[in-house]
């Protein structure tokens, strides 16, 4: 028995608990069924739930892009209609930014690591975390009844008044699924706060938090924050389509302005919603496959919360040219660039970890050196479209549409991707094909810059977005970006095509296949239904790859739940001091 | 000037308004290239150079380094305070209309750009300058938002339905230049497309003399297509039977049109003044109710002009 003083100076009896190589039972094979599925209340089947229908809006979202891409082959009409071609942009606008890009790392990864990180058995609500998920489906049927009712064509953004006339009805329809998501995304975050508060195993005080998980608290705080105000701008926008009260719709003595500051205090938050968790993927990864301490914990950890606070007053960034006034736009401009200051922090801060460190190039470092890159770049054009006169050029070309796609896939879904990868060992029990990986991930590197380069040139040429057709001087531009759009797509194809053969072979994935310190990898792969058949017990700090592994393998000796057997093996005499 | 990212710019026909930006823009380029450049060959450097030679390596503890966060703070934050203070100089120079501009009139609406002069010249989807003259176009929309935009002038503003917009810019050649909406406005947004036409200062005289006071001819017919044409009732009606967002004009007199409630109407001046001026009271069968309401814009006189043209389009 090995004595732990806590900061209370409570002495903790603990044992070591080495996780199995070869578990009896996990997650998966206890609640089994159908039923039990729709009826769990475990965070890891809710986020594996989670993972199946973002991956489900993403794989419908992708083969619209690639439509799109494939219409715009030729400078007048290639296949589909203009009306056709605007409902779809529109659809794969809403369903990539609010089905799939806003939950995906969240809701779907964040569930199921979460609560393991912190050594907890679950989220602190449970229950509410299953009603998120259901809410989450709602919101979308409320959108595929607005699809079959005819589309709609307002672009994601549903400026008025152009989304209040025409087809204000299915406007109603999906701007609803929008305000139900919400409430989706409120709850998990709602959730999530609770549990980090409440939830830590004994001895994780709040500098031995993983940086993943302070980059989930601060998105939980945006999307509390943020996600009422987009509530309560579809709730104005029904009103003035149902009740014909003037608020956003000029015929009707509103302000078309007006509607865009509350789109965009919603929206420009959102964008950080979905970039800070990637955030944390990207720690956990480079700090396991360089075998390294993180370097500047602090400065990444604070940086993700001064980015949640000064990410609410850019809002006004999005509307240089509408019209708002000149004083709004000077002080939106500033704001601008000072929350691009924390995001430089945090990429020299990850570059810096690499130094000295033992790198292992496996797919998800892969990932997230692709990430570092391409982020950089969508950093950076972002700071372009921050400066004022440039952004008068820039505004509303494909120039903004390639620096959102540097930053929204560039960075979030190959974080993503990252964290898919280095989780799924975990997640699943089953390992991915490394050489397919390797292969699917320099595919995406090459066919991504073959789409979206292109568009930073034409757009600074001049080529608006959302646009039909277009002058025959882009033809050149827009041919390269779609057979990069081809690319991507056979990408992804192999990334599905080996992540579903692991899933069927028979081969087990060690508990610990990267030798990671995360508290997550001290369970079995795949965890058992309680994460942990002990309560762990943390006295290091999560990257602190100088120590041995024995000493992350800690947990409560005298509490014992029942589940699964305690491992028996030596333990240790030293007394270990928990600053 | 021969500076790396030229190649993304389209040329610089309006100086006064587009230098800033294009200094800014290829400063910002310049310096992102730099330090871009420096994290990849950091990153490229270091999983070389610390590759993973065995399962147990050992790694330094290097926690953090004070100076460094600074320097990678405080220079970046500089770098940027240059920035906002360039855009915002540049911006400043784009708001502040020269006093002596040569004012010119614009209204955005669903597809297209209507100008008039003033003379009470007017022109569709054209819009006549003198060279070498600061234009200020004071601009509006008739329906829901648009965009104006000139990328060879590095200008570009929002069109409202309820306010007054401007831009301004100096052409300092003769030629033409693109204009595009760049506000989402519906089917046939990237249709809304318009020239900017310089002329030489004279030769603008001569173009707006000969072109004063539209609709003077006298005889209706003649007077009513050019009402259809300025008015920019061919982005959606053809007159040569193709179908459009609206139906065609081709042999549309006196024609029974099946309405989408299912009932029938004849085409005749009461059904022709009630389409232009309120195009939601009666949906021709197979079209949405997109048409913009030509109520307060087109005047009786006009209406019946247009309505002897209908007639002769067979
Ligand atoms: C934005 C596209 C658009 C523009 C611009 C437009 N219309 Fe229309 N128009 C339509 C559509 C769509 C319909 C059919 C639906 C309806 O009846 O409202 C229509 C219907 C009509 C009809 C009835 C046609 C029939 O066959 O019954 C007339 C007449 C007409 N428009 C005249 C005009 C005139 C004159 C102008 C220019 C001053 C004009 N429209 C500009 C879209 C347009
Ligand atoms: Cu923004
Ligand atoms: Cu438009």
């Amino acid at each position: 028995m090995e004595a732990v003083k806590t900061s209370e100076k409570t002495t903790l009896q603990v044992k070591r608990f080495k996780p199995s190589e070869n578990p009896t039972t996990n997650f998966f094979t206890e609640e089994r069924g159908l039923k039990a599925w729709l009826t769990t209340v475990d965070h890891k089947k809710i986020g594996l739930m989670y993972l199946g229908a973002v991956a489900f809006f993403f794989a419908l979202a992708g083969f619209l892009a690639i439509a799109l891409r494939t219409e715009l082959w030729t400078p007048a009409k290639t296949f589909i209609e203009a009306d056709t071609y605007n409902k779809l942009f529109t659809l794969h606008g809403a369903m990539m930014v609010f089905f799939v890009l806003v939950p995906s790392i969240p809701a779907a990864l964040g569930n199921f690591i979460l609560p393991m990180q912190l050594g907890a058995k679950d989220v602190a609500f449970p229950r509410l975390n299953l009603a998120s998920f259901y809410i989450y489906l709602i919101g979308a049927v409320f959108t595929f009844i607005a699809l079959f009712m005819g589309g709609f064509d307002t672009g994601w953004t549903f400026y008025t008044p152009y989304s209040s006339d025409g087809d204000s009805a299915t406007v109603i329809w999906v701007t609803l699924g929008v305000f139900i998501l919400g409430f989706s995304s409120i709850l998990t975050s709602t959730n999530f706060m609770t549990t980090i508060h409440k939830l830590r195993a004994p001895g994780i005080t709040w500098d031995k938090l993983p940086l993943n998980i302070w980059a989930l608290y601060a998105t939980s705080i945006i999307q509390i924050l943020a996600t009422p105000v987009l509530a309560i701008t579809i709730l104005l926008l029904s009103l003035e389509n149902i009740m014909d009260i003037g608020i956003f719709d000029p015929a009707k003595g509103g302000d078309p302005v007006l509607y865009q500051h509350f789109f965009w205090f919603y929206s420009h938050p959102a964008v950080y919603i979905m970039i800070v968790p990637g955030f944390g993927i990207i720690s956990e990864v480079i700090t396991t496959f360089s075998k390294k301490t993180i370097f500047g914990y602090w400065a990444i950890a604070l940086s993700s919360l001064a980015i949640a606070f000064i990410g609410f007053l850019v809002w006004g960034h999005h509307m240089f040219t509408s019209g708002q006034s000149p004083v709004a736009t000077t002080i939106f401009s500033f704001l601008t660039f000072l929350v691009g200051i924390p995001t430089g922090i945090k990429i020299f801060n990850w570059v810096a970890t690499l130094y000295k460190g033992s790198i292992d190039m496996k797919t998800p470092m892969l990932y997230v050196f692709i990430f570092l890159f391409l982020f950089s770049i969508g950093g950076f054009t972002g700071i372009m479209l921050g400066a004022l006169s440039v952004n008068i050029h820039l505004h509303d070309t494909y120039y903004v549409v390639a620096h959102f796609h540097y930053v929204m896939m560039g960075g979030t879904l190959m974080a993503l991707l990252a964290g898919l990868h280095y989780w799924w060992p975990k997640m699943t029990g089953k390992m991915y094909n490394e050489t397919l990986g390797k292969v699917a991930a320099t595919l995406i590197f090459i066919g991504f810059n073959m789409t979206f380069l292109p568009q930073f040139v034409m757009g600074a040429q001049g080529m608006p977005r959302r646009y039909y057709n277009y002058i025959d001087q882009f033809t050149p531009f827009h041919q390269t970006s779609t057979v990069g759009s081809y690319v991507l797509g056979v990408a992804f194809l192999i990334i599905l095509y080996y992540l579903v053969k692991s899933l069927m072979s028979d081969e087990k994935a060690p508990a610990n296949p990267w030798e990671s310190r995360g508290l997550e990898w001290q369970s079995t792969s795949p965890p058992d239904l309680h994460n942990f058949d002990h309560t762990p017990v943390v006295i290091n700090k999560p990257y602190d790859y100088h120590r041995p592994m024995e000493e992350f393998q800690l947990g409560l000796a005298v509490e014992h739940n029942g589940h699964g057997e305690a491992h028996d093996v030596d333990v240790k005499e030293t007394e270990q001091e928990n600053s | 000037m021969g500076r790396l990212f030229d190649f993304m710019l389209p040329e610089n026909m309006s100086p006064l308004t587009a230098d800033y930006t294009d200094g800014l823009f290829h400063f910002i380029n310049e310096a992102s290239t730099i330090v871009l450049v420096g994290i990849t060959i950091a990153l490229i450097y270091f999983a070389i150079r610390y590759r993973r030679k065995s399962s147990d390596d050992k790694t330094p503890v290097i926690t953090h380094n004070n100076k460094l966060e600074i320097t990678w703070s405080v220079i970046p934050l500089f770098i940027t305070l240059i920035i906002f203070s360039w855009g915002y100089k540049g911006w400043l120079n784009l708001k502040a209309v020269p006093d002596d501009a040569y004012e010119i009139h614009v209204t955005g609406f669903k597809w297209n750009w209507a100008v008039s002069y003033e003379n009470g010249a007017q022109t569709l989807n054209e819009i006549h300058v003198p060279q070498g003259t600061p234009v200020k176009l004071v601009m509006k929309s008739r329906d829901v938002l648009h965009s104006f935009f000139v990328p060879d002038y590095r200008v570009k503003q929002d069109v409202l339905p309820n306010r007054y917009t401007y831009v301004w810019f100096q052409a300092e050649e003769v030629g033409e230049s693109q204009v595009f909406c760049t506000e989402y406005c519906g089917t046939s947004h990237s249709n809304m497309l318009a020239k900017v036409i310089v002329h030489e200062p004279d030769d603008f005289k001569n173009w707006l003399e000969m072109n004063g006071g539209a609709g003077g001819s006298g005889d209706p017919v003649e007077a009513g297509k050019e009402l259809v044409n300025l008015n920019g009732c061919q982005a959606c009606h053809s007159v040569d039977g193709t179908p459009g967002i609206g139906p065609s004009f081709k042999g549309i007199w006196g024609k029974e049109e099946s309405l989408a409630d299912g009932s029938t109407v004849t085409v005749d001046e009461n059904y022709v003044r009630e389409s232009i001026l309120n195009p939601g009271a009666k949906i021709v069968a197979g079209h949405d109710n997109v048409m913009t309401p030509y109520e307060g814009i087109l005047s009786d006189e006009d209406i019946t002009n247009i309505i002897e043209y209908l007639k002769t389009i067979e």
